[in-house]
């Protein structure tokens, strides 16, 4: 397939006030591709959200070279274009809505871009249906709940048509509910042919992706399907991260000498491995 | 409670006064106020309060909040007529006790400027009333966007404006987040001189600072995410035309204006 984003050995240090060098990234090389689901982990500091601006031109690298669609990001001319192909969602909904009024919210990237005012009406509307907020197109971002905040916030990179979606932390705020309302939207738009590239720390939404990345130290540690990563608890549980709550049930299970098969990830999978297991009990 | 706030007062409704383009409203608005300067005498004056009270019925908002409106300037009003009542002596003496003299020339000077300040103030709060803040500030970048030739920059203020409006809701909530654990950790913000109550304001907004400028930041990169860079070949998602109710309203103050000159050439009440 196709590589759309690429990093070749990215690195990224920070200049601190003491003239210290200090390395978030180092040599970083990933691709993705058109369509990918993938979750990116690690703990606090790993230089994960480093690495996510990284990919749309906020930071530049130190050195090595990042390219989206073919275009560099150190090239000024090609900051739009990758911004626009890659939206990026932040964690706070609060401090990413422009406006105060919805759709005004919506619409502001594509102001921005100088689409016409016809097709922008248009853009808007859809982008608002995808995320399930069009009822919502007149009110004041102030009145919504933390999960319709973020779902604005989504839709407003949406409205931009962007290949890809890059969210950090987009949940870290939010309540489940709130939680289930971004993830579930997310599933949606990657199933319609959107790359999702999501920073998290909730397990079970890295169970739902299709990839998982895993970042210790700016370095790119773990890289496959979640069940393969899960399935590494004491890898995992090493580098200060969790697993999901199914995957630890099964893990304690099999520890305690009862036959149940690794890669467990989601809650059905596993309480139908629970059936089993009491069944042949019976 | 603080999130109680509203500004600008603005009353969402479905009258042609709300249905007009706002930069035609800020138009008409100061065309108001010019007619009320043009009045030279009591009639030009009345044409005035009609024409006030007039668009005020037509918008449907409650005459209450237009009286609402002028609390603020009682004061300022009252003041004011004083002064023109007894520190003016020019014209027929009617009263003249001891120190009081007032003249006919007084009274009318008192009349026209009361009638001017208050029918200004309602003016303009119908404007606030029918127009929401963001129309507001769009209508002004696009009024004062002849002004971006002589490098003053209307779409920078514009923004800045609308920034500022979306964020004064987060930013009240903010300031009774920080009250509310300040209060909890024993602060007092209730008792206690002047002085001391002002200076329990200042643990309110040194963290109110700190985190606005983490949000001014956040909210940098989030807009340059969002391919940002500045008024330049920007287009706009609500494109107001100038309509039928505009074409209404400006006929509409515009033989008010007529008649407000037709009538200054009698000599009832003429203000001197």
């Amino acid at each position: 397939m196709e590589e759309f984003i690429k990093t070749e050995n990215l690195c990224f240090s920070y200049y601190s006030q003491d003239n210290l060098n200090k390395t978030v990234l180092d040599n970083v090389s990933l691709s993705f591709s058109q369509g990918e689901f993938v979750a990116v982990l690690g703990h606090n500091g790993s230089g994960k959200s480093t690495f996510a601006k990284c990919i749309n031109g906020i930071n530049l690298p130190t050195s090595g070279k990042v390219t989206v669609n073919n275009l560099d990001t150190v090239d000024d001319k090609n900051l739009l274009e990758i911004r626009r192909n890659v939206g990026m969602v932040f964690q706070n909904p609060d401090n990413q809505i422009v406006s105060s009024i919805v759709e005004d919210d919506v619409a502001f990237a594509l102001e921005n871009l100088g689409v016409p005012p016809k097709e922008m009406r248009e853009r808007v509307d859809n982008a608002l249906k995808a995320v399930g907020m069009y009822e919502y197109r007149m009110h004041s971002p102030s009145k919504l709940s933390g999960g319709q905040k973020q779902r604005v916030a989504i839709a407003g990179i949406l409205a931009m048509n962007p290949k890809c979606i890059l969210l950090d932390e987009p949940t870290a705020m939010l309540d489940p509910q709130g939680r289930k309302e971004v993830m579930s939207t997310l599933k949606k738009l990657n199933e319609q042919g959107v790359t999702v590239i999501i920073i998290t720390h909730y397990m079970e939404e890295a169970a739902m992706a299709k990839r998982v990345v895993v970042i210790d130290s700016g370095r790119v540690v773990m890289d496959n399907e979640p069940k393969k990563i899960f399935c590494q608890v004491e890898k995992l549980k090493s580098l200060g991260l969790d697993v999901p709550q199914a995957t630890q049930i099964c893990y304690e299970l099999k520890k305690r000498g009862y036959d149940i098969p690794t890669g467990i990830i989601t809650p059905d999978e596993c309480t139908a491995e629970i059936k089993k297991l009491l069944k042949n009990k019976i | 409670m603080l999130s109680d706030i509203t500004l600008g007062q603005y009353f969402p409704g479905k009258s042609p006064i709300h249905r007009m383009d706002s930069r035609v409203k800020i138009v008409l608005t100061f065309a108001f106020i010019f007619m009320l300067f043009c009045a030279k005498n009591l009639l030009g004056l009345a044409v005035g309060i009609v024409f006030c009270l007039v668009s005020f019925g037509i918008s449907r908002i409650s005459f209450k909040l237009m009286f609402k409106s002028l609390k603020p300037i009682i004061p300022f009003v009252i003041f004011s007529a004083f002064f023109n009542l007894f520190f003016n002596h020019e014209g027929k003496k009617l009263v003249d006790w001891k120190f009081i003299t007032i003249t006919d020339s007084g009274i009318i000077n008192m009349i026209f400027l009361s009638a001017r300040i208050i029918l200004l103030v309602i003016g303009a709060s119908l404007l606030t009333y029918t127009t929401s803040p963001i129309d507001l500030t769009d209508a002004i970048e696009r009024l004062l966007s002849p002004l971006k030739k002589i490098k003053v920059p209307v779409h920078e203020l514009a923004m800045m404006m609308t920034i500022a409006l979306r964020f004064i809701p987060t930013l009240i909530e903010e300031t009774q987040k920080i009250i509310n654990a300040q209060k909890s950790r024993g602060a007092d913000f209730e008792s206690g001189s002047l002085v001391q109550k002002a200076k329990a304001i200042v643990p309110i907004l040194v963290p109110l600072f700190v985190s606005s400028f983490n949000r001014a930041e956040e909210l940098a990169l989030a807009m340059e995410c969002r391919c940002y860079n500045g008024g330049e070949g920007r287009t706009r998602l609500k494109t107001s035309k100038v309509g039928k109710v505009d074409v209404a309203g400006a006929i509409f103050t515009l033989l008010f204006f007529v008649a407000v000159i037709y009538l200054n050439q009698y000599n009832i009440g003429k203000l001197k």
